[in-house]
This record gives structure tokens, C-alpha cells and sequence, in this order.
């Protein structure tokens, strides 16, 4: 083979969907290349076409997609021609990565299984050769104990862990060609690492080319050579890593660069004292969360001797791996979850052990803001009824008085009034989110509980939510437990950080402490762990993070 | 300013996926779907057909043999009117041949028409199609009645155990476990035994009451689902209250599941009354049902099969028909079923974007 020709080449590529009776291009005369050895990653927000666009390269696209152009793998044409011979090269010279592990495994087959089967679809082996080759791959994964993972399902392994299994699977056949769609999305931030880690390992061991398809601007300082911007279908820039992120010349690219947040570049916020009111809004006391066992299933102690307290007019941040309680922590201090023991108080009022009547009283003073835009909105409901219900069921206003305030409630969250009868379907994921905030400030309560609300969005769209928050914050003064797997988000919006591990409080603190001088070493090994959207700067962090390890 | 930077975040973010739904309420789309779906809206018109011709032929009639309150059809005759028997249209020793001709006169050269019997007539000179109208109206009444009380009952009984789960749960599941484990024919044997005679409108009552087991199963498991839903949390963080909760925000959302398994209740309904009449356990002599008709003339398929013929032909032709609409239906209420897109369509829409 020779060296000088790209392993991928894709000329006037073109994506476009069919939606009733029209074509909606989803992505517009896309050229790139990309040579062995090097990554080259395509970033973009949501719907800016770049999955559609490395998922089109090999006709993997649903039937009312029509994909035009060229794309050339090792000089073969993959565009008009038989299925057999695209066939061929998927697996063989080309392979995914896909975001979900759990999903893209199939449960009922060993992990064993599932790369033995590629092995043998594509070269003519025995099974006893290909077991063996099959446990050399997951060896090179670093997956721990090869021969007994091996014979283990998906469910048996962790998020991380499956990824691991899923990248052995598409190494199986030595790939010349590498398409990870968002490999590391679904994971934490210290998997996230260890799986970048393990792809720039096999990049220089095997000397593959890898597509990386992500949104996330730290991961694509950390492995990419190459980037390439997407918007609404249109390549916006393509440069080496170090002119995009240093040099950025396109607006989008600028604003993109902008909106991500960024560990440490924030004033420190100093809070303003709310005037006679030094009672915390949130206490939470020797908490006890225990999920009671069913069936043969032990009881599960989700948090255990939690301690923290609210101030009015603070926001918190709660950071943590995922498991680690924090949304469970979160959703007891509003009542949806029974307390084992220990005691919660919501402005002086008690909720563990609280009546349904009780309760009903407390949550007219608290409010939440959920995780998934798309699950936490009734979608028979439109989204004016949504907002208003609150108000309606404290049996505060009726009528025309209530239509009213719906319409303020949405003009503060900067959305036009005439949203008040659509439905949640007809929304994006950032304006359901801003529905999501309109709904729980309906009662204009003295604390908010936020579970992650941006975890869904794009970073342009966080951005803005995030100010949105802060403004309205500013103007209402509630206080607010902010839960968030994302320090950098944290470290924008809170006063003071909160860190949990295993059901149980690590550190609190202000933001400096906790960011600059973390004591305990989980908190420094979560920041360290953060990829930073810098090239330069990631590369120094990694190397710290590696020799340290 | 703020809402100036929205705008092409707005344009951006699943802008495709949304374009089939800008503007339209759930149902609207749900809608849409259906009526986009060919054979079920043939069956929408066919069933409208037959239940405004089955109707306005026989004309109603309510309560009880002796004092029943009726208003008048347009045929002319009733099915206790004995006409002579004719002969007119029947082959060498036949009597009571159907008169209906539907061949025009440059085939057979008699013309269309239908006679004075187009049916046919039964054993006694009865006018037979006085009989398949009535026979049709009160099949087409049970069918109503069974699934409209298994609609109520299963829903409520499903929605109720799904939500609260625990012993609620165990107790009406296991009820519904007994009702399902005793064969459904044993069941309306006895009632139809029992209340037969006392009209179509209890036997339809009665039969309901046994006829939500498998619709509470599927709302319970629907509900079991959507119970763990964000929106419920955030309904009960609004402070609404269970009642309002499974009202107003989860049976909503679980109304595919009910239209879709009513309809398919209602095609099982209508077989399980033509099934009962046929034992004659269902509607009781001197009515009739379109499952009694075959059952009274099943000695004379072989020397005047249209007396089986006609009451076959409508209890297939109902029975297919609101099978289609539920199919239809249950296509139109999944979200994840795509409209299979044509050549036909690709090559239309080519020509759109070449022509702008």
C-alpha cells in the first residue's frame, strides 16, 4: 500500500433526507481526507449533520436518506456500488464505535462471542485460533482478567468496561479505518480518560486512521490532528487542532470555542448575603438513603451519612461519578424519595417522615429542574398547561389571572408567548429545558433543585442556559442545589462544590478550594481527569495525570 | 438580544426530525397517520356502510319481547312476517331462492334487480334478509356494548393496579389470572344460558364483564412504564394528586394502547356472540343474531347454502373491517413506525427541489 494515499477520501459528499415530499440536505459537498495514523474529528452541535454525514460514508443510513458523492476507502469507490463489496470492507477496513455500548452489544451473546463472530465473518479461522486472537484484542483493551471476561455478557461489565469490549470488537480485524461517534459520551469523566488514553494507544500501535465524531471540545484536544467544523450541514472550517483552537477564523468556530466552559476561567462569585435570613433553606442531616431490596436483591444504600446545608440565595454544586447518589440525593431533599434515616428540612420544615398532606405544603416552597427535557414534559400536555399546573393545583389563581402569569413565566425564561400551546414534541431539547426552569420557578419557590440540566443540551445551547439560570437567580434569589457530573459547568454557576463518591460526601467547600486545592484525592483525581479545550495545555495535563498514575 | 442568539439554535437542533410535526398537536399527527392509511380507512367507510345499512333496514327496536319500543326500517318486511314461498329464481324443487340478480342483462340477459326476495326466504316463508339486517343489528349491538364495558373496566382496573402496584396490584392481577385461566366459551355459555332471553342488551352486559382481562394486562403494563416517567415526578412535585395524576397526565399518554386493544376486543366480541348463538346459548328464538342464523340453518348448507352464505358474509366482512381500523390505528399511535417511502416519492421529490 502506499503511504502518500488517504485511507479515507470523501469528495462533494452529500446527505439528504427525505421528509414528506422534500429533501432536507443534512449535509452539504463535504471534502476531507484522512491518512493512516491520523485523527481527524468532526465537531458540530446537534443536527449539524455530522453523525448522518460518517454514518452515510457507509450506507447506514435509513431508506429516506439519499447519500450522493464519493467516498474512497484505500482507493475503492463505497458510493453505487453492491452491497456484497461495501460489505466486505465494513468490518474488515472500516469500523464503528457507536456512543452506547450497552445497546450496540448484544445482550444475549458473551462479549467472546460477539468478537469471535466478526473474526470469523471476515477471515477463514478456526474457532479454537479465533478465541485465541479474541482474547489477545481484549488483552490489548486492557480489559482486566482476558480469559474470564471473555466468557462474560454486557451486563456484567460497566460502562467503561463495555466500551473497552466494544472498541475490541471493532479492532478485531485491524481496521485501516476507525469511525467513533461519540465514544466516550456516555462515560465519566475518569472512564472518559482512560478510553481516550486506550485510543491514542492503539492509533500509534496500529497505525489506523480514526474519524472522531464528538461534540465535546476536551476530547477533541486530546486525541485529534485535524478538525473539522459542522453547521446546519455546511463544512464551516478545517485546520490542524492548533489553528482551530488557537486561531479560529470562522464566527461559528469562535462562538462554538466560546460557549465551552472551562475549568478555572470564571470570577469567583461572592454571595450577597439575603438580608435576616441565616437559617440554611436546605439542611440535610446524617442522611440515609436506602433502596429496599426486592425479591433476592439486597437493599442498596444509595447515600449514607450525608451532610450539607443551603444557605438562602447559594447555589451548590453537587459533582459525582455517575452511581455515585447525587440525583438520588437531590430527589429525597424534594420528597420523591423515601429517607432510610437522618432528617432533611426544607425551610424548617421536616420532610423525612412527612404526610402526603405535609409534603404537598413543602413542595409549594421547592421546585426541580429534571435531567431529560424530553421525559420530564407530559407530551399530551401543551406546554403552557405544563407550566401553569403548579399554580393551578396550589389553588392560586384561575382563569385569565393564571393565562397571565404563564405568559411572564415564559417571557422569563426568553421564550415568545405564543409557545404556550405547543407541545413538548415541537420543541428543542434546549427550549423544553427552559420550560423545565418556567415550570419549577411557577411557585416562585426558596429552593431549586437542578439534576443535571444541561447533561442533554449542546454547548452552545448549556451556554446560554446556564445564563439564563444565573440570571434569573440573581433577580429571584432562591437557593439552588446544582447536580452535575460536569465540574466545568459547576464552576461556572456555584458558590460552593459539594463532591460525592459511593453514596457518601468526599468534600465540600468553596469553588476555590475545591478546583484549585482539592485535598481529597477523588476530587483530584476528577479534576484531572477533565479533558480541557486546549491542545497545548491538555497535553501537559495528561502527561501530569500519566506520571502520576 | 437574547432571543435574537436563540433563533438559530432553533434551526439547528433536530430541525429535520421536526418538520413532519411543526404545528400539530399529538393527536393531530396521530390522526394524520390514520388517515393516511390506505386499508384502514377502506374499513372506516366499509363499517359506516354496513352499520348505516344494517340499521336503517331493520330499524331499531328495544327491551323485550312483549313490550319492545321500535321504530320503523325501510324494507317492508319484519321477521316475523311468513310470506308464501315463492319459487321465483330457483332451480327444479326449490323453494325461497334468493331473488337478488347483480348480473346486468347483456350477460345473463334478465337484468339487475332485487326481486322480491333478494335474500331468499327460510324453512316458514320468513323474509331472509328481514333476518340478516336483524341478525346484523343486534350482533353489531353486543359487539358495542362488550367493548365499550371492557374499555371502562379494563382501563380502570389496569391503570389502577399499575399504579399503585404492590398488594392492589396482586390482588386484581390475580383476579384477572382467574378470569383468563376459565375458558371464555364455559363463561358466556353460562351467562348467555342465563340471560339470553332477556335480550341483547344485558347478554352484551354480562359479557363485557368477563371481557377486560386482556386489556387491563396491557394498561397495567403501560402504566407501569409511564409511572417511572420524569413528567409523573414532576406532576407530583406540582402537588397533584394521584387521582389527577392518573387521569389527567398518564392515561393520556396511554390511549394508543386502549383504542387499539378495544378495537381488536370489539372483532373478538362479535365472534364470541356468533360463537354462543351458534351453541344457542346467545341470543335466544324467535330473534336472531348473525350466529344464531347459521346455527338454525346449518342442516340446509348443502341444498340452500345462501342461507349461510349471507350472515357469513357480514360477520367476515365486520369482523375484518374493525381488525383493519385497530391495525390502522396501532400503526398510527407508533411513533417509531415510518411512512415506507416510494420510488414514486423519491423521484416527486427530485423533481421539487430540481424545479426550485
Amino acid at each position: 500500500m502506499n503511504d502518500k494515499q488517504p485511507i479515507l477520501k470523501v469528495e462533494s459528499f452529500n446527505v439528504d433526507f427525505w421528509v414528506d415530499g422534500v429533501w432536507y440536505p443534512a449535509a452539504i459537498d463535504m471534502n476531507y481526507e484522512v491518512m493512516a495514523g491520523e485523527v481527524l474529528a468532526i465537531v458540530g452541535e446537534s443536527g449539524s449533520g455530522k453523525s448522518s454525514s460518517s454514518m452515510g460514508l457507509m450506507g447506514l443510513l435509513a431508506s429516506n436518506a439519499r447519500v450522493t458523492g464519493s467516498v474512497k476507502v484505500k482507493g475503492t469507490e463505497m458510493l453505487g456500488v453492491s452491497q456484497k463489496l461495501v460489505r466486505k470492507f465494513r468490518g474488515r477496513e472500516v469500523a464503528y464505535i457507536f456512543q452506547e455500548p450497552m445497546t450496540a452489544m448484544n445482550p444475549v451473546y458473551t462479549v467472546g462471542f460477539q468478537i469471535v463472530e466478526v473474526l470469523r465473518t471476515h477471515f477463514d479461522m478456526g474457532p479454537k485460533e479465533a478465541k485465541a486472537r479474541a482474547i489477545e484484542l481484549i488483552t490489548m483493551v486492557e480489559l482486566p482478567d482476558p480469559s474470564n471476561t471473555f466468557d462474560k455478557y454486557p451486563h456484567q461489565l460497566s460502562g467503561g468496561q463495555r466500551q473497552r469490549a466494544m472498541i475490541a470488537q471493532s479492532l478485531a480485524c485491524d481496521p485501516a479505518l476507525l469511525i467513533a461517534d461519540e465514544p466516550t459520551t456516555a462515560l465519566d469523566v475518569t472512564v472518559q480518560a482512560e478510553i481516550l488514553d486506550l485510543m491514542r494507544n492503539l492509533r500509534s500501535k496500529l497505525n489506523s486512521a480514526v474519524l472522531l465524531i464528538t461534540h465535546d471540545m476536551g476530547v477533541v484536544a486530546d486525541l485529534a490532528d485535524h478538525i473539522l467544523v459542522m453547521k446546519d450541514g455546511i463544512t464551516v472550517e478545517k485546520d490542524t487542532v492548533d489553528n482551530i483552537f488557537n486561531r479560529p477564523q470562522h464566527p461559528y468556530t469562535q462562538q462554538l470555542l466560546a460557549a465551552v466552559p472551562k475549568l478555572g476561567s470564571v470570577a469567583v462569585r461572592t454571595l450577597e448575603k439575603v438580608e435576616g435570613s441565616e437559617a440554611p433553606v436546605l439542611k440535610l442531616e446524617n442522611l440515609v438513603i436506602e433502596y429496599p431490596k426486592r425479591g433476592r436483591i439486597p437493599a442498596f444504600k444509595a447515600v449514607s451519612d450525608f451532610n450539607l446545608e443551603i444557605y438562602p440565595g447559594e447555589i451548590v454544586g453537587l459533582v459525582g461519578e455517575s452511581g455515585s447518589g447525587k440525583t438520588t440525593v437531590g430527589r429525597a431533599a424534594i420528597g420523591l424519595i423515601p429517607v432510610k434515616s437522618g432528617s432533611i428540612q426544607v425551610v424548617g420544615q421536616e420532610i423525612a417522615g412527612a404526610s402526603m398532606k405535609d409534603l404537598r405544603k413543602i413542595r409549594r416552597n421547592t421546585g426541580i429542574v429534571f435531567q431529560d427535557p424530553a421525559s420530564s414534559l407530559n407530551p399530551r400536555l401543551p406546554i403552557g398547561e405544563s407550566i401553569g399546573e403548579p399554580i393551578f393545583l396550589a389553588g392560586l389563581m384561575r382563569g385569565s389571572e393564571l393565562n397571565h402569569k404563564v405568559e411572564d413565566l415564559l417571557d422569563s425564561v426568553e421564550l415568545p408567548r405564543s409557545y404556550r400551546n405547543r407541545y413538548p414534541h415541537e420543541l428543542s431539547g434546549g427550549q423544553r429545558q427552559r420550560v423545565g426552569i418556567a415550570r419549577a420557578l411557577a411557585l416562585t419557590p426558596d429552593l431549586l433543585i437542578a439534576d443535571e440540566p444541561t447533561s442533554a443540551l449542546d454547548v452552545s445551547v448549556q451556554a446560554r442556559f446556564l445564563e439564563l439560570l444565573q440570571g434569573l437567580q440573581e433577580q429571584l434569589k432562591f437557593a439552588c442545589l446544582f447536580i452535575s457530573h460536569d465540574l466545568a459547568v459547576v464552576d461556572i454557576l456555584s458558590h460552593r462544590i459539594a463532591v460525592m463518591q459511593n453514596g457518601r460526601l468526599v468534600e465540600v467547600g468553596s469553588r476555590d478550594e475545591i478546583l484549585k486545592h482539592p485535598k481529597d484525592a477523588y476530587t483530584q483525581r476528577l479534576i484531572a481527569a477533565v479533558p480541557i479545550p486546549d491542545p497545548a495545555l491538555q497535553k501537559i495535563r495528561r502527561e501530569a495525570r500519566l506520571a502520576g498514575k | 438580544m437574547a432571543k435574537k442568539k436563540t433563533a438559530p439554535a432553533v434551526a439547528g437542533e433536530n430541525a429535520i426530525e421536526l418538520q413532519e410535526t411543526a404545528g400539530l398537536s399529538q393527536n393531530q399527527i396521530v390522526f394524520r397517520r390514520f388517515l393516511r392509511h390506505r386499508a384502514a380507512m377502506i374499513s372506516v367507510i366499509g363499517l359506516l356502510f354496513i352499520v348505516l345499512f344494517v340499521f336503517s333496514a331493520a330499524g331499531l327496536r328495544f327491551g323485550s319481547e312483549r313490550n319492545a319500543a321500535t321504530t320503523p326500517g325501510w324494507w317492508p318486511y319484519s321477521i316475523t312476517d311468513i310470506a308464501d314461498m315463492s319459487s321465483e329464481n330457483c332451480a327444479e324443487g326449490l323453494v325461497g331462492c334468493p331473488t337478488l340478480d347483480v348480473l346486468p342483462a347483456f350477460i345473463d340477459g334478465t337484468g339487475m334487480g332485487l326481486g322480491k326476495h333478494p335474500f331468499g326466504q327460510d324453512d316458514i316463508g320468513r323474509d331472509y334478509f328481514a333476518l340478516v339486517m336483524r341478525g346484523a343489528e343486534q350482533s353489531i349491538q353486543i359487539m358495542l356494548i362488550i367493548g365499550s364495558i371492557g374499555a371502562l373496566l379494563g382501563t380502570v382496573i389496569g391503570a389502577i393496579s399499575g399504579f399503585f402496584r404492590g398488594w392492589i396490584d396482586a390482588v386484581l392481577m390475580r383476579l384477572t389470572d382467574f378470569i383468563i385461566t376459565v375458558p371464555t366459551l364455559i363463561i358466556g355459555a353460562v351467562i348467555g344460558h342465563r340471560v339470553g332471553n332477556l335480550g341483547v342488551t344485558l347478554l352484551g352486559v354480562f359479557l363485557g364483564l368477563f371481557a377486560w382481562t386482556g386489556l387491563s394486562r396491557l394498561v397495567r403494563g403501560e402504566f407501569l412504564s409511564l409511572r417511572e416517567r420524569e413528567f409523573v415526578d414532576a406532576a407530583r412535585v406540582a402537588g397533584a394528586s394521584n387521582r389527577r395524576i392518573i387521569f389527567k397526565h398518564i392515561l393520556p399518554n396511554a390511549v394508543g394502547v386502549i383504542i387499539v386493544s378495544v378495537t381488536l376486543l370489539m372483532s373478538g366480541a362479535i365472534l364470541l356472540e356468533t360463537g354462543l348463538s351458534y351453541l344457542g346459548f346467545g341470543v335466544v328464538s324467535p330473534d336472531v343474531s348473525l350466529g344464531s342464523l347459521i346455527s338454525q340453518y346449518q342442516t340446509s348448507f348443502s341444498v340452500r347454502p345462501w342461507l349461510f352464505w349471507w350472515p357469513g358474509f357480514l360477520i367476515v366482512a365486520i369482523a375484518l373491517c374493525i381488525n383493519f381500523i385497530g391495525d390502522g390505528l396501532r400503526d398510527a399511535f407508533d411513533p417509531r413506525q415510518k411512512r415506507r417511502i416510494t420510488k414514486r416519492d423519491l423521484v416527486k421529490a427530485d423533481k421539487a427541489s430540481k424545479d426550485a
